[in-house]
């Protein structure tokens, strides 16, 4: 039950940190990765998994 | 050695500067001209002052005209006469530089692939340095000390700087601390501007450019294919008409706080083009100041969705026809050079590179010397530069038989002709008719004279890219590129080198049409008579 971003597709843009309602995502080493022990896929807050929607590469945030 | 080069270089020319090894004399200075490109050197503002007090305005009483203010308020002419993007008269003299601080965006346009950089608000192919607030505000006071012409400050991408925004806020309300008078702008699609609105205000931001493609969500269709808005992706007409409705309320927004807005508007052919003049009429009616109408660029090797469709961008002619059908509404903007987000420098030139992170000193400070020096230069030069302009108006009011003619200008900026034709990268073009003479826009090109030698393959692009133009000016063109240019119906000519652009036209014009005699001088004369 965690998304993740993979890492070759990602433009690094940040906009999946601010919308995770989770505070799941961080940058280390110059890479958003999400923490699977923080990342709910945001049942309970959202309808969709708000890294996902808001990604402009398509299939970068993906269910791990 | 020479011979050898020479029989290899069937399809090089050697360019006018070089003729046999001997640089060209360059052409008599004019009276009292300061080179504004002798200022960007670093000299010191003592040095800058000495160069001021021996020659220009002090000496050649030409000043104090007033400025050419049109029909701005005082207020608005305030706000814009530094301000490159805003005011065609001042992007003669100033610079504006761009930081990519907000990287993040709440839309995708069909232009874009974010993979890449944003192929609509830079240059494609060189990768952005993307910079954290504190890093920008060090390349800000690095840039404001050395580069005399600065006077903007902008955010414009990749990503939106009002969806983005607490990056955007930090690097302002860091750069204002240091150096209080930079101007500030920004850019964004409009989607998250009217939160934003009244920070915008307090913030002293007195300038936001909104990027308005359609007022009709159908259109808007086939360029959005998705916005986020809300914590919900939405495609289709739902995503157009929520940016639709959004981008006229942060319009409407900013206009009742009197913030000078421009629209930024991408022509893409067989989308928009038509519609545009809708657009026009909207974004004029509720109250922007200045609409740009920007060319579609589009290549495969992009990675855009329009790029990989074969999505073709408007041809210069195509473009001119537009902007000419719109110029009875809002001010139209024919100078915008589509810079990268993080170009520097005047504009149509980037010393972008020159600034990167690993050129700013940690501990760097900012010194005012340079760009108060220029300042004072610049005022003064504007005075002759708008009575020249005023006089010249006047001269060509009597030549009824021009209807229309095209002329490109090489210049290295300060309003004069004095670029080599093959060293630009650009051609500034002018539109002279009865009612006077209008910049209209520019051709980039690709530098035909690299270290002495002209490519035949090159000088052909150049040409293609002044379809339509009348007569090149420029400091100097040798004999072949100017006969391929003759070849195709375009003339050359560096018998105006130095002199103000209006001038220069104006005297060719008259050397051309018979009315006065060809020297330009008089005109000249009179502006500082």
């Amino acid at each position: 039950m965690a998304y993740k971003i993979v890492a070759s597709q990602c433009t690094v843009c940040g906009a999946c940190e601010f919308e995770c309602p989770n505070a799941a995502i961080s940058i280390k080493n110059d890479m958003y990765v999400i923490d699977p022990k923080k990342c709910t896929e945001c049942e309970g807050h959202f309808d969709s998994a708000q890294c996902a929607a808001v990604c402009p590469v398509p299939k970068t945030c993906i269910p791990a | 050695m020479s011979g050898n080069r020479h029989s290899v270089a069937q399809n090089l020319r050697i360019c006018a500067e070089s003729v046999n090894g001997m640089p060209v004399a360059k052409s008599p200075a004019m009276g009292n001209l300061i080179s504004l490109e002798s200022l960007k050197a670093p000299v010191s503002a003592e040095e800058m002052k000495m160069k001021l007090d021996s020659g220009g305005c002090s000496t050649s009483g030409s000043c104090g005209s007033s400025e050419g203010k049109d029909q701005l308020s005082d207020e608005v002419w305030e706000k814009v006469k530094n301000h490159p993007c805003y005011s065609e008269e001042a992007h003669h003299y100033f610079a504006r530089m761009h930081v990519a601080v907000a990287p993040a965006c709440n839309i995708q346009c069909h232009y874009c692939n974010r993979k890449y950089d944003c192929s609509n608000e830079s240059r494609p192919g060189v990768v952005s340095e993307k910079l954290t607030p504190e890093q920008a505000v060090k390349k800000v006071m690095a840039v404001a000390s050395e580069v005399p012409q600065m006077s903007v400050l902008g955010i414009a991408g990749p990503g939106d700087s009002c969806y983005d925004w607490r990056k955007t806020k930090a690097t302002f309300d860091l750069v204002a601390a240091q150096i209080p008078d930079i101007k500030l702008c920004l850019s964004t699609n409009g989607l998250a501007l009217p939160e934003h609105v009244d920070e915008i205000k307090d913030m002293n931001i007195d300038h936001v450019t909104m990027t308005i493609n359609m007022v009709d969500p159908q259109v808007g269709t086939l360029i959005y294919p998705w916005i986020f808005y809300k914590n919900k992706r939405w495609t289709g007409l739902d995503a157009s008409k929520i940016l639709h409705e959004r981008q006229m309320l942060g319009l409407e927004m900013l206009a009742e706080r009197k913030i000078l807005v421009k629209v930024n508007s991408v022509m893409i052919p067989g989308v928009n083009d038509e519609h545009l003049v809708e657009v026009n009429k909207v974004v004029k009616q509720k109250g922007a100041f200045l609409h740009n109408i920007m060319p579609l660029i589009s290549d495969a090797a992009h990675g855009t969705h329009y790029g990989l469709t074969g999505q073709r961008g408007p041809r210069a002619m195509e473009l001119k026809a537009l902007q000419d059908k719109l110029s009875e509404g809002t001010k139209l903007m024919r100078h915008c050079r589509q810079c990268r987000a993080d170009a520097v420098g005047l504009l149509g030139e980037d010393r972008g590179q020159e600034f990167t992170m690993n050129h700013v000193p940690d501990d760097i400070s900012y010194n005012p010397e340079k760009r108060d020096a220029y300042q004072e230069v610049v005022a003064r030069e504007r005075g002759e530069h708008v009575a020249t302009k005023q006089a010249v108006e006047q001269q060509i009011s009597g030549f009824g038989a021009i209807e229309s003619v095209l002329v490109a200008v090489a210049t290295k900026g300060g309003g004069r002709i004095n670029q080599h034709f093959g060293h630009a990268k650009e051609f500034q073009v002018y539109e002279a008719t009865p009612k006077g003479i209008q910049f209209i826009g520019h051709r980039k090109v690709e530098q035909y004279c690299e270290g002495g030698f002209g490519e035949d393959a090159t000088l052909d692009g150049v040409i293609a890219a002044l379809e339509g133009v009348d007569v090149v000016l420029c400091s100097k063109i040798g004999d072949c590129p100017k006969d391929s240019l003759k070849a195709a119906g375009i003339r050359a000519t560096d018998a105006f080198a130095h002199d103000w652009i209006e001038a220069g036209i104006a005297a060719w014009l008259a050397a051309e049409f018979g009315h006065v005699s060809p020297a330009g001088s008089e005109i000249v004369a009179q502006a500082s008579a």
